[in-house]
């Protein structure tokens, strides 16, 4: 009995042993056929109307297939539900790592999930592509060579606005009104961090915030008018971006009005206020707003709408996440290509950080622009005005690409 | 020997005679696997089991409360937090080892419970389930609060590295996270169960079934109560303190106020009446999401929500219960038989 078990178990292991031999050595996750990604994002839990850009990456990534994959082989996006809590975040990585075996990790959703993972993926050298989340914390390239990031971050975009109030109304009187959460203290800190101790002090004449639970914000609107400010920043989305432009225009208070590109929907905030209320605010931001007619009979946006349409009916074509989602699946698949036949982890990192793509839903003249030493994609940002219909893009591009 | 508490510590007279499974010899199996573990499973299943252990810390702190002393809290999320945050904090700035957070963190949250629990006790019912929900509730706010955001990180959190083997051993820094707590959850589970079996759970029991009979026979009801509070956030505490050990990271996203929740679902699903009804529960809370999560995507909390009803209707004192029945039953066939 014993000596037939040994027998078996060396036939068993030279059998293996063979077959392992036979096939060619590829890093984890990669095979002839099939290229295996890992993410996580808020499939359940209070964030989880985020969880459509994994949707629309997996239909982006079955197109993909369809048409043939990337030389020959298929994305397997494999995303897991984390809740938005880096705990849970932290047990679906390291199944996706360990027990899944995944080339990489592509663009996780949110500040903490992604800096809860950033030590374990760096020490194991395992890419972590293109994080989703707002915070400047990511693309820290000496600290964490293996995480790298594309979306510009709130404080890139404020620093925007600090530029063209500098070149264009230097002696603004700054009102800042934001909501009282992560974003809303990113954007301030951002403004005061590019003006300096000096400037903010001589620019900003007043603060406010609002909570998420506030029925209206009238109060801190006519109050931040009553400061004497002339520019007006307001960071905000859907219903609370709609209600101040509402107010501001009904108290007759005319400043120079910049809103964040977090609440500039054109069908989702400005149209509930009145668009012609809206006329004359400013902003910017990298992506084509689909809500915005102008892009009509844009290629680029009619090629997603066609895709969204037969691909992914079920999500919403007014939702900019999923133009976002959109264009991190296309950014990981020029990647991809750009690796060629060789999938090892190096080269996806090495070519992350080596890419200079226009990418379609990009505004005209944006790229993601990467480098060994610069692992920020998208750093530049156009100005658009909106003209009581669509956001007029004026101005050059501001920031460098 | 069968005193109250070796029984099921339900109040109608039906079930106090029955002997529960768990007593005598069941335990002893299930420590051997435990223990076992790290030979058997890959160092991210390991993962799972120290995520595991700690929640079903948290779970029996509030079997004490809940099952034992009859009082709901939605607010242990917040002394789990409070755990979590008092080891990173004391690991990065302070450069404490791990293990020496721990006592810390039991004592502050003992502390914290007992000073929260002593007004609470007016509150009963539904009143105290609302204002501990409120400490839920608060604390994520609370943690990316201006004033403190040099200690707790804000919305960043604070990372740190995680704890390796000492003395060069040849395990994994998963294998041995994990003897560690599972070491430190036995301390507390056979401290616990001391406590509910002996004259403060009997003082607890007679406090929930019959207030008025329990003064009457000399019982402190405030103070029980407010102990009881206590010890339970000490659980919780503790096992904020593990946790935030194997993730090694907390951040305010961490401690969102649904998982306060979630904590009374594992208790209630788990089983209250009993003291290692809190092991289920912890595997209902760490493994069923998975599972929903991986039979559908965009339903997972539906057939989550279902297995919820399903186990409620089907398990009335919980998977502890459950099986404590099943025993029953096999018994009672296996005594026919002979």
């Amino acid at each position: 009995m014993n000596r037939k078990m040994t027998v078996l178990t060396v036939a068993l292991s030279l059998a293996f042993a063979g077959q392992a031999l036979a096939q060619k050595k590829y890093p984890p996750g990669i095979t002839d056929t099939e290229i295996k990604v890992g993410q996580t994002s808020p499939l359940s839990g209070p964030a989880s109307a985020y969880g459509t850009i994994p949707k629309v990456q997996m239909a982006y990534f079955k197109m993909l297939n369809e048409q043939g994959g990337i030389n020959g082989r298929k994305i397997n996006l494999i995303a897991l539900d984390d809740a938005y809590s880096p705990p849970k975040t932290v047990e679906q990585v390291r199944r996706l790592v360990e027990k899944d075996q995944v080339a990489f990790i592509f663009n996780i959703l949110g500040t903490a999930p992604n800096i809860s993972v950033r030590k374990y993926l760096n020490s194991k050298k395992i890419p972590q592509l293109f994080t989703a989340a707002g915070a400047s914390t990511f693309g820290n390239y000496k600290e964490y060579p293996w995480t790298i990031v594309l979306q510009p971050s709130y404080k890139d975009e404020a620093r925007i606005y600090v530029e063209y109030l500098k070149k264009n109304k230097p002696d603004a009187k700054v009102a800042l009104f934001t909501g009282n959460d992560d974003a809303g203290k990113d954007y301030v800190d951002g403004i005061k961090e590019a003006m300096g101790p000096e400037l903010a002090k001589k620019m900003i004449v007043a603060e406010a915030t609002f909570e998420s639970t506030d029925p209206t914000v009238d109060s801190q609107v006519i109050s931040l008018q009553a400061s004497g400010a002339d520019t007006l920043f307001v960071h905000a989305v859907s219903k609370w971006a709609s209600m101040t432009i509402r107010k501001v225009y009904d108290i007759g208070w005319k400043p120079l009005f910049i809103l964040s590109a977090t609440g500039t929907s054109v069908s989702g905030v400005l149209a509930p206020a009145g668009l012609e209320k809206a006329k004359g605010i400013i902003t910017a931001y990298y992506l084509k707003d689909p809500n915005d007619p102008q892009w009509a009979n844009d290629q680029g946006y009619k090629d997603w709408l066609a895709f969204m349409k037969k691909y992914y009916p079920e999500g919403s074509t007014g939702d900019q996440l999923n133009v976002y989602g959109y264009t991190m699946a296309q950014a990981l698949v020029q990647t991809l290509k750009q690796c060629g036949d060789d999938l090892s982890r190096e080269n996806i990192m090495k070519q992350a950080a080596n890419l200079d793509i226009a990418l379609p839903m990009l505004l005209p003249g944006i790229k993601i622009k990467t480098g060994p030493t610069d692992y920020y994609g998208v750093q530049a940002q156009r100005m658009m005005r909106f003209n009581g219909q669509t956001w007029e893009l004026f101005g050059d591009i501001i920031g460098e690409n | 020997m069968v005193d109250v508490a070796d029984t099921m510590p339900v109040a109608d007279a039906g079930h106090t005679k029955r002997v529960s499974f768990s007593e005598k010899w069941a335990w002893l199996p299930v420590l051997v696997i435990a223990v076992c573990l790290p030979f058997l499973v890959s160092d991210y299943r390991l993962f799972q089991g120290t995520l595991t252990l700690n929640y079903a810390l948290v779970l029996f702190g509030l079997t004490i409360l809940t099952g034992y002393s009859g009082q709901i809290s939605l607010g242990h999320g917040a002394f789990y937090a409070l755990g979590a945050y008092i080891t990173a904090i004391l690991i990065t700035r302070f450069d404490v080892p791990y293990w020496a957070t721990l006592p810390v963190s039991a004592v502050v949250c003992l502390a914290v419970g007992f000073v929260f629990g002593r007004p609470a006790l007016r509150l009963e019912g539904h009143y105290l389930a609302l204002a501990t929900f409120a400490l839920a509730v608060a604390t994520p706010q609370f943690l990316k609060h201006k004033v403190l955001q040099p200690y707790t990180g804000g919305v960043g959190g604070i990372l740190f590295t995680k704890p390796e083997a000492p003395f060069d051993l040849p395990i994994s820094a998963d294998a041995w996270i994990y003897w560690f707590t599972l070491f430190v959850t036995a301390i507390l589970f056979v401290i616990g169960r001391n406590l509910l079996k002996g004259r403060i759970g009997r003082a607890l029991l007679a406090i929930r079934d019959h207030p008025t009979a329990a003064r009457a026979m000399g019982v402190d009801s405030a103070f029980f109560k407010s102990m009881a509070f206590a010890v339970s956030a000490l659980f919780a505490g503790v096992a904020g303190s593990l946790g935030a050990i194997s993730v090694q990271f907390v951040a305010p996203d961490s401690f969102y106020p649904l998982l306060s929740i979630m904590f009374l679902v594992g208790a209630v699903i788990g089983g209250l009446h009993s003291w290692w009804g809190p092991l289920f529960g912890a595997m209902f809370l760490q493994f069923i999401p998975n599972i929903t999560d991986d039979m559908s995507k965009s339903a997972s909390w539906a057939i989550y929500g279902v297995l919820m009803i399903l186990s409620v209707f089907l398990m009335r004192d919980g998977i502890a219960g459950a099986i404590n029945r099943l025993w029953g039953v096999l018994r009672r066939i296996a005594g026919a038989r002979a």
